[in-house]
Formats: C-alpha cells, sequence, structure tokens
C-alpha cells in the first residue's frame, strides 16, 4: 500500500502536477504535524475555489477588467506556487500574460484550461492523501519505501 | 537544515548581550525565539510561512490583514522583532505597511511575492525592505531572517557613533558588535547560501558594514570619547525601543523642515525636538528611515543630499548651491549636449527644461536647476511613482504621473523628461521612451547639480517646497525631487549594468551621442544609479569601487550580481550614511546608479562620482566620461518592464 502511495506520489511529480515546493511541505510535516501535508492542500483548495469563483464572475461580466482579473490571478498563482502545484501556477502565468495583453480571448481560454487542471489536481491530491493516510501517514512522510 | 541555524543560535547564545524582551540588545537566543509577525492575505501561504517558522524556532504571529498585523504592532511595539509581508494585498498595500512600520516601529521588515520582477523587488528596496523574498518561500530563506534583525540593532547602536564620531558602543556594544562580526561572518557562508531564494541585500551589507562599521565605530570610540555620553550608555543598555507616534512624527519632522532636510542632523533635530528621553540614537534612526521614506517618495536619497549639496555647492552659484552652475558647467564642458541638448529641450517644449537647457553659462544653468528642482520637488509630491524607481520606469512614470496628477510640477518635470526623451529621438533616435543619452548628457550635469543640488542644494534652492511638503506628507516633494534629481541623474550616468534598471542604456554619461543601446544600457545603469542613490546618500566610495569593479562585467550577467550587490551597497551605504558625509554621497550616488553593470558605465561612473566633489572635478569626469565613449550595450536590457510597475 504504501508503495502504492509512493508509486502515485511519484507519478504526480513526474507528469509535472507538482514541483519540489511540495516536497518543502512534506519536510515540514513532523510527528506533531502529522497531517500537514494535507491540511495545507485542503486550505488550498478551499480557497483556491473561492478565487476561482470570483474570477468566473469576474469574466461573465464581460467587462473584462484586466487589472482586477490579474490581481485575482496574481493570488491565485501565489497560493499554488506556495504548494507546488506545478500545471496550475504554468495556466495562471498564461492567463496573467493574456490579462496583460488585453487578449480577453486569451483569457477565457486559459481560465477554463486552468480550472480543468486545477480540478484534476484536486482529484489526484485526494487520491493521494487517502491512500496516504491508510497506509500510514507517518510511514508515507517518514520512511523511504 | 535547521541544524546549522540552532548551530548559530548555539553560538548566538554565548554573546554577552541577552536578549531583553525590548530585543534591543544582540539576542542571546537567536536565532530561536525570533518574534516574527507574518502578514499574507493568502491563507495557504500563510499556514505554510508559520510552520517553516516555527521550524525554525521562532515565535510566530500570523495576520491575514495590514490593518490588523499594524495595529497588532501599534499596541505591542516591542512584541515583534521582525514583519515578514506580502506584497499584494486587499486591504492594504504591503509597501505602505512596510512604511508604516519603518517609520512608526523601526522593525525590519521582509517583503515577499510571488512577483520577483526587478521593479517589485527594487520597490521593495526603495521602501526600505530588508529583504524580498520570492514565493515559494523556501525553508532556507526564512532560517536567516533573524540577520536583519541584528544588522538594524548594530546599525541604531553605532549610527550615533558615526554621526557624533563618537563611538556609541562601549564595552559591552562593542563586545556585542564583535559577537555579530562574528556571527555574521559565521552566518555569510551560509547566507550566500541561501541567497538564491531572496534578493538579500542584506548579506553582502551586513558583512560590509559590518567590517567598515565596526572598525569605525571602534576607531571613533578610540579617538573620541567625548560624545559619549549617557546616550551611548543607554544605548548600550537596554534601551528602550522609541515608540514614533504620529505627534513626535510630526514634531520629528517640523524638526526637520526647520533646519533643512539636508541639513539635519540628528543632534540638532533632537534639540529642536526637546522631547524628554529622546536619544540622539532614536532619531538618527528615524531620521534615516524617514530619508528612506523621503528618497522613495522623490526618487533621491536624502541621507546624503546634505553632504552631497555641499560639495556640490562649493563654488557655485550662491543661490543655487553648486549644483546650478554644475549645470550649466558640465553642459558647456561636455560640449556635445549641451548647446544641442539645450537647444532640443527647449525645442521640445520643456517650460522647465529649456530653462535649463538654455544655461550655457552658469547663471543659466543654475537657474535651471532650480527651477528643476523645484519641478521636482512639487512633482516628488505627485509622483509616486518616482519612489526610488529606477530611471528607466521614470519615464514612463513621469508621463503617467503627469496624466494622473496633473500637477504643474509634474507636468513640467515630465515635461523635462519628455524634454529629455524629445532629445534622444531627435539625436539618436532612440526608441526607448527612457531618456536618450543626448539628454543624458546635458541632463547628466543638471543631474548632478541636481543630485547634489537635491540633497543639499535641493533644501536650500527649495526649502520652502520642500519643507513645505515635509509636513504634511514625507518630503514628498523633497523626494520626488530629489528621485527626480537622482533618477535624472542615473540616466546620465552611464551606469549601464544596472541590473536593475531594466531598461538599458537609461544612463549613459558618456552617451550624450550614446546610441540607443547605449543610452538603454546607461539608462539601466542610471536606474540603478537612481536606485541606489535613493538608498543611500552616504554610500561609501567603497561601495561605489566594489560595485564598480564588480560591475566590471557584462551588464546583463551582473544585473543579478548588481542588484544584489546593490542592495548590499545600498544597505551599507544607508548604513554607513552617519558615517560619511560630504563627497560620498555623491559618490554613492552615482554609486548606486552604476553599481549596475556595465563596465565602462562603472568605471566611467566611478570617475564621474569621485569627481563630483567639485564641480571642475565633475566636469573632468564628465568630460573624461565624453571621451570614453559610449557606455555600450553591455546591457542589452530590455526596456525596464513598466508595465509591471504599479503606477
Amino acid at each position: 500500500m504504501q508503495r502504492q502511495v509512493a508509486l502515485i506520489k511519484q507519478s504526480l511529480f513526474d507528469q509535472g502536477y507538482l514541483d519540489e515546493q511540495f516536497m518543502e511541505l512534506e519536510e515540514l510535516q513532523d510527528d506533531a504535524n502529522p497531517n500537514f501535508v494535507e491540511e495545507v492542500a485542503t486550505l488550498y483548495f478551499k480557497d483556491s475555489a473561492r478565487l476561482i469563483n470570483n474570477i468566473e464572475q469576474a469574466l461573465e461580466r464581460g467587462s473584462f477588467d484586466f487589472n482586477r482579473l490579474d490581481n485575482y490571478m496574481h493570488q491565485f498563482k501565489g497560493s499554488s506556487t506556495s504548494i507546488g502545484a506545478s500545471k496550475v501556477k504554468t495556466e495562471c502565468t498564461m492567463f496573467r500574460e493574456y490579462c496583460r495583453a488585453g487578449n480577453a480571448e486569451g483569457c477565457l481560454r486559459t481560465f477554463k484550461q486552468l480550472k480543468k487542471e486545477h480540478a484534476t489536481l484536486r482529484k489526484k491530491l485526494e487520491q493521494y492523501f487517502q491512500l496516504a493516510r491508510q497506509a500510514g501517514p507517518k510511514e508515507i512522510a517518514r520512511r523511504p519505501k | 537544515m535547521m541544524n546549522p541555524l540552532n548551530g548559530r543560535g548555539g553560538g548566538l547564545g554565548g554573546s554577552s548581550s541577552g536578549k531583553n524582551q525590548g530585543g534591543e540588545s544582540v539576542v542571546e537566543m537567536f536565532p530561536s525565539g525570533l518574534r516574527v509577525l507574518v502578514v499574507d492575505d493568502d491563507p495557504t501561504c500563510l499556514v505554510i510561512l508559520e510552520k517553516m517558522l516555527r521550524t525554525c524556532l521562532y515565535e510566530v504571529t500570523k495576520c491575514n490583514r495590514a490593518e490588523m498585523a499594524l495595529s497588532l504592532l501599534r499596541k505591542n511595539k516591542h512584541g515583534f522583532d521582525i514583519v515578514i509581508s506580502d506584497v499584494h494585498m486587499p486591504d492594504m498595500d504591503g509597501f505602505k505597511l512596510l512604511e508604516h512600520v519603518g517609520l512608526e516601529m523601526d522593525l525590519p521588515v521582509i517583503m515577499m511575492s510571488a512577483d520577483d520582477s526587478k521593479s517589485v523587488v527594487l520597490k521593495g528596496v526603495t521602501h526600505g525592505a530588508v529583504d524580498y523574498l520570492i514565493k515559494p518561500v523556501r525553508m532556507e530563506a526564512l532560517k536567516n531572517i533573524w540577520q536583519h534583525v541584528v544588522r538594524k540593532r548594530r546599525i541604531e547602536w553605532s549610527m550615533p557613533t558615526t554621526t557624533h564620531s563618537g563611538s556609541v558602543e562601549e564595552t559591552t556594544g562593542e563586545r556585542q558588535q564583535q559577537q555579530q562580526q562574528q556571527q555574521r561572518e559565521a552566518v555569510s557562508a551560509d547566507d550566500d547560501d541561501n541567497n538564491s531564494s531572496s534578493v538579500n541585500e542584506g548579506n553582502n551589507n551586513n558583512n560590509n558594514w559590518r567590517s567598515s562599521s565596526g572598525s569605525s565605530s571602534r576607531k571613533r570610540k578610540d579617538e573620541e570619547g567625548e560624545e559619549q555620553g549617557d546616550e551611548e550608555d543607554a544605548s548600550n543598555l537596554k534601551k528602550p525601543r522609541v515608540v514614533w507616534s504620529v505627534e513626535l512624527h510630526q514634531q520629528f519632522v517640523a524638526a526637520v523642515n526647520q533646519l533643512g532636510v539636508e541639513k539635519a542632523v540628528p543632534k540638532k533635530i533632537l534639540e529642536l525636538m526637546n522631547v524628554p528621553g529622546l536619544t540622539r540614537e532614536n532619531v538618527a534612526s528615524h531620521l534615516q528611515k524617514y530619508r528612506i521614506y523621503l528618497r522613495r517618495l522623490g526618487g533621491v536619497s536624502q541621507h546624503h543630499q546634505g553632504s552631497l549639496n555641499n560639495s556640490f555647492m562649493t563654488g557655485q552659484d550662491a543661490s543655487f548651491g553648486s549644483l546650478p552652475t554644475l549645470n550649466a558647467f558640465d553642459l558647456q564642458a561636455l560640449g556635445q549636449l549641451p548647446a544641442q541638448s539645450l537647444a532640443q529641450l527647449q525645442a521640445s517644449g520643456l517650460t522647465r527644461p529649456a530653462a535649463l537647457v538654455s544655461k550655457p553659462g552658469f547663471p543659466g544653468g543654475s537657474t535651471t536647476i532650480v527651477d528643476e528642482r523645484s519641478i521636482f520637488s512639487f512633482d516628488n509630491s505627485k509622483m509616486n511613482l518616482l519612489h526610488g524607481v529606477p530611471t528607466g520606469m521614470e519615464p514612463r512614470q513621469l508621463a503617467g504621473l503627469q496624466q494622473q496628477h496633473g500637477m504643474t510640477i509634474q507636468q513640467q518635470i515630465a515635461a523635462v523628461r519628455a524634454g529629455h526623451s524629445l532629445r534622444r529621438p531627435q539625436q539618436q533616435t532612440f526608441s526607448r521612451p527612457q531618456q536618450s543619452s543626448s539628454i543624458r548628457q546635458p541632463m547628466l550635469p543638471n543631474r548632478v547639480s541636481e543630485i547634489s543640488g537635491f540633497s543639499s542644494g535641493r533644501s536650500s534652492s527649495i526649502p520652502e517646497s520642500s519643507s513645505r511638503v515635509l509636513p504634511t506628507s514625507y518630503a514628498n516633494l523633497s523626494t520626488q525631487q530629489q528621485s527626480l534629481a537622482f533618477s535624472n541623474f542615473q540616466q546620465e550616468l552611464p551606469v549601464n549594468s544596472f541590473p536593475l534598471a531594466s531598461a538599458p542604456g537609461l544612463l549613459s554619461l558618456r552617451k550624450p551621442h550614446s546610441s540607443a543601446s547605449e543610452v538603454n544600457s546607461s539608462e539601466a545603469g542610471f536606474t540603478t544609479s537612481s536606485y541606489d542613490m535613493l538608498f543611500s546618500s552616504r554610500q561609501n566610495d567603497w561601495d561605489l569601487r566594489s560595485m564598480l569593479s564588480s560591475s566590471h562585467q557584462d551588464a546583463f550577467s551582473n544585473s543579478e550580481a548588481y542588484s544584489s550587490s546593490r542592495n548590499n551597497n545600498n544597505t551599507s551605504r544607508n548604513q554607513q550614511q552617519q558615517q560619511q558625509q560630504q563627497g560620498m554621497v555623491s559618490h554613492h550616488q552615482v554609486y548606486g546608479n552604476g553599481g549596475g553593470s556595465s563596465l565602462k558605465v562603472k568605471s566611467e561612473t566611478m570617475a564621474f562620482h569621485e569627481q563630483y566633489s567639485n564641480q571642475e572635478d565633475l566636469m573632468s569626469a564628465l568630460l573624461k566620461q565624453e571621451g570614453i565613449g559610449p557606455v555600450d550595450t553591455e546591457f542589452d536590457f530590455d526596456a525596464y518592464s513598466i508595465d509591471d510597475i504599479p503606477v
């Protein structure tokens, strides 16, 4: 089981969903905070869902306040970076580029892509954490398999 | 990862001074137990940071709103040792928070952001942040934040020493210093490793500053014990941190204005304020921060303004202070630009610049300078953009400001700038919005004068305006003026390698005739210079030199090194502000710009700066630079990404 978990995690890295920042978070996990990474991830998804909502509403309004969108996205990028959500971060960057260029079409497209990546990551991480919990959190964080 | 930290903490623990609750003296328990306040609207980041800091054995308080953070700090002024704040926050700009904390609580503030564009980083520096971390923040970066606390304390301790030529530290202090130095040395190795994730101006500065200030302060102590008195004793002992309330600050500002921003020295300010219990050190450190603030606003560092002005002003138009003459003289000396540039400037329709430009002779020059200065002063207040923004940004900002503020002065300044830019196209078909070299040249002398004038002359020539502004808003005007001056100046400076200045070719002293590329580089250099100038008027020559020597590399590649070295220089400069006065300012200022990369620029800049103390010298420096040839585009900077600059 642990091996399975490790494999899943490895694949997340390999596929570029996560980057080394995620590893930093894992290093922070210890006996005092055995579920630290999961907690952070949960917090991230909750907060980012809110941000996505905001962006969505802003886009739907059709007014395309690029400044505002850029601001939202900056926040989004910040948290995504902190958790190591690599693909999401890339989409964020692209979105901001479009914002800066005033390209509404590009923004919409990228945003869709971003939502997709976000949802995918969420699912994968949920799966990962679930397995990890089953396998024994300490072992996942600590013991190499 | 934690081990070195703990080890260091252990080493620190051996220091004689203990960590008191006020956090005044060197901390025995450093780095563990450091009380950190983290401010970030992003809950994810906040949690992660908190965890990281706890792992570093720091005491962490987290806050997701800037206002809350401020009230927390105000309620408990000595409750924290350092603040880490995000740049982009919904309720208050991170830089604004930075200012408040710096002025009210005198705590070191570290900025952080996912945004790593040079403009924002520069903004952090000019606003007085002790460090800038790029998200995602890693543990290594946080491990060493304690150094900023220690450094700041050392600065406060030694400031009175430097300014009053008396060693603040007595035995305890010296011991502390020595210990700190040892600690720093021990740390520096690690610091270098950990610099990767952050724009860290502290490390190098720390080393430089430490060695220089330590030795100088020690030397001073030996030489003159006269200034040592209760203040020094007080500083050595547990010194209660002064809370700079709004009232107190107003008193301070009033005193500074009365004395003249450039001429304001802590001792006199202290006397004017007449606040019982306030020490010279308190005033000195507050003055330093205040100057940073002003500088940020005005783009010109005020620290050395006095000295700079003084040096420039000698022998020049009395009315203007040396600067005016310099402009005209320089222009003439430069030969290349003056006539052309002047004409162009005039042609460009700049209200002020025309005046400026039209000074072929000294008298004319001086007038211009004054005008420019006044223009700048006004603009300063409005030209927020100029806050320490390198020249690269300035032109844009200037334009932006003009649009935004519509202030006459600003317009004028903008006009001046525009004039410059106009000139550029005329002279060099410079595509960059930034001022062309041609403009630079004439500007250079002007700048020099401006710069010097700004620091000192500005204050003198535009004391009213400055003072006017000061009381109301942290000398926005003066700062702006200065910054303008600086920016202009910097642009002039051939410091191409200014890494910060994304706009290469901002500076180009040498490049009156420089090509666009040169201009770019000069601009870049300029940016840096302005940046540096903003930072520390007191930068020492050695700073400059080190900067210059270090900058002798490809401008571009240097940008990184440059920015960090620049930072260092700035930091060290600030530290040394107290220590150095005349002449150095000019050096520093110029240096700051030149800190940048371009080799040529640097050498030229150096020459330029060094000559600053004298008009004649300046002239020759200018001439020399002129002859040196285009700074060259070592710095192939892309235009300074103004887009990133929040206007």
